[in-house]
């Protein structure tokens, strides 16, 4: 007897797909200046970077401190086999490099995911903590491979160039690093589906179960965690291409961290969440970098934020309100979220003030004392900016927790209103 | 011997610290399943508030108010952080600690700066204590084993023989019964967070002027405290005080010791070129190799003995 299958197109996703291949490959025709396509590339590589991490936190559920190890040590081989290739030593593709950093990811993947993967949950997050750190402490004890405080730079542009490609232009190694993005994108979202995909979710639920139904957790926990390393791997591999240089910062606590601020920030629940993150990070790293010497500050506090109030990431937040979309209830929302957001901004300023206020302080205050804040510039020395700067932020708290608690109550309602209409 | 003593005494100091850092973080991880990841945060703003109170009101004042002033920080942090992420299990209060180290590295360089501050040592503890053969052993050494035996004796005692002691004792095990019983289990868990933090910010009173108060002090000691807690074997205070100390010999011996395989190898008459397969291997001496050696410890504890030295269970 034959099966019957029967098998819609999936229309919504090769329409969701096929928008954000087409947005990737469009953009830098939009934006032609270098500065947004450097950053563009960067974020093509965090795309990769943060979804190979969320293959651990989001699917697998493991917190892991020390994702940039793979990262970095695929971003070292692939510099250190670009240099050889460039010698002559072997032939290789330069556009197929950074595999070479995937294989190098998931190599230490296996050496070190045996043991970090024993165990989920706190003592996970504690050993990818030390052996992060033991991997940034060796980097500095080998100077041969990791190229000490310099690092190791390379060449991209070597050989004959194919079709005129020669990665020296920077849009051509956009263009690259979106290749390599649509496809890795594309790779790791289909292992979502795949029954290790699938069994590293029950795991992460419930691992009791998954072992009483027969499946060895560890051994799930640990393919996952190669894997995933081998998508850091190819991360790695393509930032040596875009920069040329790879240094023992790649490997370091500072760009684990980051991958997993930017992660939970956008949603490690979701698929695309991570996407979502790593585009905020960006922003806040370019934009509110670009003015303020305090923007980790303002970083830390959005993660501790999010990490309280919307543990979903921005893309729950987004997704919460594709329910009241259809059912039309939007207008219910519309004023308490005004209210919030007029709030917000004093609240915002408030802190803003004092943050950067107490920055100018302590770096200058006995040399230059003058400063410009909002357009307006004061002494911060005297007294009065202070005491306004206070008041905004005491009086922006008070006024907006009213308005959140407009917000919670506006939410009670259509929560409610949408059961009944279910009902 | 001369170096071996001295170095002992090295050891046993740095160790001690060690053990005021770990203890806390041991008995809130074992209170409150919370992996403390802001705990070496605490120990950085004890050093940065001693510093501010040492130059206003000068070091004794600082000894006993800045540990103090952590404490209350501890609390708020505990009252107003952890207790609303709880609700989301461990992973998303090991985030909440994680985010709060970030910030509270943050708000240090908006406040005190990028570089270090000038915390020193108080003049009437600068000298030397004794001299052993040759070498002056330095007063404020003596001070900060002094400080941290007598601190070790106050929370034994405390967890021994005080009804709030024995309230948090019975808590560790059975949090619902003590409730029942009329306590209130969250205040205590408070109390205990704060008393934990105080701990790690007296360690940053007496340590920020021994070693360097910096903005990257909490980053370079955090992991450290983290190997203790996982060699001693998660949640076990003794377990704690031996990798401490093991710690302690570890990171002070290796740091003087020039010796590498390459002279081993050479008193059984092989000698080592660069030609030699795994020559950079073989060259590097213990001292250089000192930075990786507790992580080292670590992996190897985890292969052999998952539970730790002490430890009752594996994670």
């Amino acid at each position: 007897m034959s099966k019957l299958r029967y098998r819609p197109i999936n229309l919504g996703r090769w329409l969701v797909w096929g928008i954000t291949a087409l947005v990737m490959i469009v953009l830098p025709l939009i934006f032609t200046s270098g500065f947004t396509l450097t950053i563009m590339s960067q974020i093509g590589v965090g795309i990769i970077f943060a979804l190979s991490y969320n293959m651990l936190l989001g699917q697998g559920g493991m917190l892991s401190f020390g994702h940039a190890v793979y990262s970095g040590l695929g971003a070292y081989f692939t510099v250190h086999a670009l240099n050889l290739i460039s010698k002559g030593t072997f032939y290789f593709p330069v556009t197929l490099a950074p595999i070479i950093g995937g294989v190098a990811g998931a190599f230490f993947g296996v050496i070190f995911g045996y043991v970090t993967t024993k165990k989920s949950g706190t003592t996970f997050a504690m050993i990818s903590l030390g052996i992060g750190e033991m991997v940034f402490a060796c980097s500095l004890m080998f100077s041969d491979f990791f190229g000490g405080e310099a690092g190791i730079a390379t060449n991209r542009v070597m050989g004959s160039n194919v079709l005129g490609i020669t990665y020296g232009p920077a849009i051509q190694v956009y263009y690259l690093i979106i290749g390599w993005a649509l496809v890795c994108m594309a790779a790791m979202y289909a292992w979502t589906q795949t029954p290790l995909g699938r069994m590293a979710n029950a795991v992460r639920d419930n691992p009791e179960r998954a072992e009483f139904v027969g499946y060895d957790t560890h051994m799930v926990r640990f393919l996952t965690l190669v894997l995933s390393g081998f998508f850091a791997g190819i991360a790695g591999g393509l930032s040596s291409i875009n920069y040329e240089i790879v240094t023992a910062e790649n490997l370091g606590a500072l760009a684990s961290g980051s991958v997993l601020i930017a992660t939970f920030v956008g949603g490690a629940g979701y698929f695309f969440g991570p996407i979502i993150g790593i585009i905020v990070f960006f922003v806040m790293v370019t934009a509110v970098g670009g003015i303020t010497q305090a923007w980790l500050f303002y970083l830390g506090l959005l993660f501790l934020i999010m990490v309280l109030y919307a543990p979903g990431g921005f893309a729950s937040l987004i997704l919460m309100h594709v329910p009241v979309i259809k059912a039309r209830l939007m207008r219910r929302l519309w004023l308490p979220y005004a209210a919030a957001a007029i709030t917000g901004v004093v609240l915002l300023a408030g802190l803003v003030s004092v943050v950067e206020m107490t920055y100018h302080y302590s770096a200058e205050a006995d040399t230059n004392p003058g400063m410009a804040l909002f357009g307006l510039a004061f002494n911060v020395t005297s007294y009065t900016p202070w005491a306004v700067a206070a008041g905004l932020l005491v009086g922006g708290f008070i006024v907006s927790r009213f308005a959140w608690k407009a917000v919670g109550k506006a939410w009670g309602e259509i929560i409610l209103g949408l059961q009944e209409r279910r009902a | 011997m001369e170096f071996f003593l001295i170095s002992m005494l090295n050891s046993l100091s740095y160790g001690l610290l060690l053990f005021m850092l770990s203890s806390g973080l041991t008995i809130i991880f074992s209170m409150m399943g919370v992996l403390n990841f802001a705990h070496a945060s605490f120990y950085m703003i004890g050093a940065y508030f001693a510093y501010q109170i040492s130059v206003w009101l000068g070091f004794w004042p600082a000894l006993v108010i800045a540990p103090l002033l952590v404490a209350a920080v501890g609390m708020a942090v505990e009252r107003y952080g952890l207790r609303t992420v709880h609700k989301y299990g461990h992973v998303a209060e090991l985030l909440f600690t994680f985010g709060l180290a970030y910030l509270i590295e943050e708000a240090v360089h908006l406040v005190w700066g990028r570089s270090s501050v000038p915390y020193v040592v108080p003049p009437s503890l600068d000298g030397a204590a004794f001299t052993l053969y040759s070498t002056d052993y330095p007063i404020y050494r003596v001070f900060m084993m002094a400080v941290s035996v007598s601190m070790l004796i106050g929370i034994y005692l405390t967890l021994t023989r005080s009804r709030i002691g024995l309230v948090i004792q019975a808590a560790l095990t059975h949090p619902q019964s003590v409730e029942t019983l009329g306590h209130n289990v969250p205040r205590v868990f408070m109390l205990v967070f704060g008393g934990g933090s105080a701990l790690a910010g007296l360690a940053g009173v007496i340590g920020g002027n021994a070693f360097i108060t910096e903005p990257g002090m909490a980053a370079a000691v955090g992991p450290i405290v983290f190997v203790v807690v996982v060699v001693g074997g998660m949640g076990s205070l003794v377990g704690a005080f031996l990798a401490s100390l093991l710690l302690g010999v570890l990171q002070t011996f290796s740091v003087a010791l020039d010796y590498s395989f390459a002279d081993l190898f050479a008193k059984f008459g092989y000698t080592v070129d660069p030609d030699t397969p795994l020559a950079v291997l073989w060259n590097l001496t213990i001292s250089q190799t000192g930075p990786v050696l507790p992580y080292l410890l670590m992996v190897l504890m985890l292969i052999f003995r998952p539970k730790g030295i002490m430890g009752s269970r594996e994670g």
